[in-house]
């Protein structure tokens, strides 16, 4: 039984990482209909822009936050305003190539300015644990991701249910040419919002950075667990976000526990396939 | 002294691709008046009202609004300058609730700083809105949506509202309560230009109105000189 006990815990801490690495990509399937590709990708782009100013400024990892996430919005601005505002439209597969596209770029992009090795963003609260009982531990960094994590989905709520910038992005959803007659030049509106996605990708992609390693190609694992996140919880909602990140987490780390280190991946598949078979909208998603 | 033209459409030619739905439409309107535009289903009065609003672009003839060219303007363009449009078929947002629904009708930014003031005069306007103003819009009867998107469209503003098909779906006794409330609106200065299928109602409402057929206009001229023979032999290409 103690067994378990841990594997649960860091499950729990750590869908609040998943969560934050989810809820750009949620936001955007859900409110602007576009399922970005690109977005683990631009995650870790996030995370070699944090590399680079704790190389260039010696700074702690946290820090480099202060840069990263208004250089994130302009990247996902620009994306948006000049590559998908493009290919926007009836059509379901011009945004998908357009994004697919953009991360083969990306991730070569890194690699050739970053070479291959194995990078991490590195702190000292790496192997710092909060003892809880005799038998369990609380990693320091999950708390961390939690809490950081939970904070940032806090902030996108109330951005969406309280500002005139989030009542627009979700009116534009429901009735593109009704918020248009409102006033609201829906392909800049798209444009800031996609900005916002990004902006949360690149706090996760630090966050990412400092718990695990990373290379240039590892967008695509995160670009996984993303959509895991989103089918489980459902495309667009928020507290689907979080309890998706945390099923999510907890069945990779249980199952783990359960049957051997190998078959983390796989456990987390099994319950996508059987929410999917069992409730395919997700647990708050909209029918 | 010579009157203020609100509206002055000359010569519009609009296409769908390759078909042309429109055909050299001219339309005035005069500030404060109610206009009335008529028509069967394919008329073309939906196509006018879009492409004075924006979300069309004429391929021949102008648009002006109070002597400013805005033909070509997308809709947040025209908006800004005082037209809104409630659109065919109302087009609430259906997901967000009354309230939500009002305040992103003053989402321009003239239209925001007297967003209190507009709520507040609209609920007194409509008030089952008030009364409804926590609920999703969808949870609304079709009555109650309509309202809506005349209370919504009138949020921004506006110095001219063109009303696309707004008796649709309605019961009789629902439409008579929208157009009092029209006509008050438009006692108090705003200019309205009113398409409907509903050929009495209109003439009753309206001081100018136009008949169209087939993407051009086939009569023009006060209600009362018309008559309801003339009008109804243009409506029907008789």
């Amino acid at each position: 039984m103690e067994a378990f006990a841990q594997p649960l815990l860091n499950g729990i801490l750590l869908g609040g990482l998943y969560a934050i690495i989810a809820i750009g990509m949620t936001t955007m399937a859900g409110i602007v209909k576009l399922v970005n590709l690109a977005h683990g990708d631009l995650m870790i782009l996030g995370s070699f822009l944090s590399l680079s100013l704790i190389t260039w400024l010696g700074v702690s990892p946290l820090w480099t936050l202060v840069a990263v996430v208004p250089v994130m919005y302009f990247v996902g601005f620009f994306v948006q305003a000049y590559l998908l505002n493009r290919v926007l439209g009836k059509e379901m597969e011009p945004p998908l190539l357009v994004a697919f596209g953009l991360s083969i770029i990306l991730q070569n992009l890194l690699l050739l300015i970053f070479t291959p090795d194995a990078r991490s963003l590195m702190t000292g609260l790496a192997v710092k644990t909060i003892p809880v009982t005799e038998y369990l531990n609380i990693p320091v960094i999950y708390l961390l991701d939690l809490l950081i994590g939970l904070t940032v989905i806090a902030c996108i709520y109330y951005l969406f249910q309280k500002t005139y910038l989030g009542r627009a992005i979700r009116a534009a959803s429901d009735d593109e040419v009704a918020a248009q007659l409102m006033g609201v030049n829906t392909k800049n509106i798209y444009a800031k919002a996609m900005g916002i996605a990004i902006m949360t990708a690149g706090v996760a992609g630090v966050l990412v950075g400092i718990t695990f390693t990373f290379y240039p190609h590892t967008g695509p694992q995160y670009l996984v667990i993303a959509f895991g996140v989103m089918v489980i919880g459902g495309m667009g909602s928020m507290k689907g976000t979080l309890v998706g990140g945390f099923i999510l987490a907890v069945s990779q780390l249980m199952g783990a526990q359960f049957f051997g280190p190998g078959y983390q991946l796989f456990c987390g598949y099994v319950v996508l396939l059987i929410v999917l078979a069992v409730r395919p909208q997700g647990i708050f998603g909209r029918v | 002294m010579p009157e203020k033209l609100a509206l002055k459409v000359s010569g519009l030619d609009v296409h769908y691709k390759d078909f042309q739905a429109l055909w050299g439409v001219s339309l005035k309107v005069r500030e404060g008046e109610v206009v009335s535009v008529m028509g069967s289903n394919g008329s073309g009065k939906s196509t006018l009202l879009n492409t004075i609003s924006g979300l069309l672009s004429p391929t021949q003839g102008s648009i002006e609004f109070f002597g400013e060219r805005i033909d070509g303007l997308p809709p947040y363009e025209t908006v800004i300058r005082g037209v809104s449009l409630v659109p065919e078929g109302r087009r609430v947002f259906p997901r967000l609730t009354v309230y939500e629904n009002l305040v992103m009708g003053a989402y321009t930014p003239r239209s925001r700083s007297a967003k209190a003031e507009g709520l507040g005069r609209l609920y007194g306007l409509f008030p089952v809105l008030k009364e409804r103003h926590n609920q999703m819009a969808d949870t609304l009867s079709g009555g109650e949506q309509q309202m809506l998107a005349i209370a919504r469209a009138l949020m921004s503003e506006p110095k001219l509202i063109l009303c696309d098909e707004i008796s649709l779906g309605l019961a009789p006794v629902v439409i008579k309560s929208i157009y009092r409330q029209l006509k008050q609106i438009n006692e108090e200065g705003l200019t309205i230009v009113l398409v409907e299928q509903d050929i009495r109602r209109s003439l009753k409402a309206a001081n100018q109105a136009y008949v169209m057929l087939e993407g051009k206009v086939v009569l023009e001229g006060a209600p009362s000189s018309l008559g309801d023979e003339g009008v109804k032999k243009a409506y029907f290409g008789i």
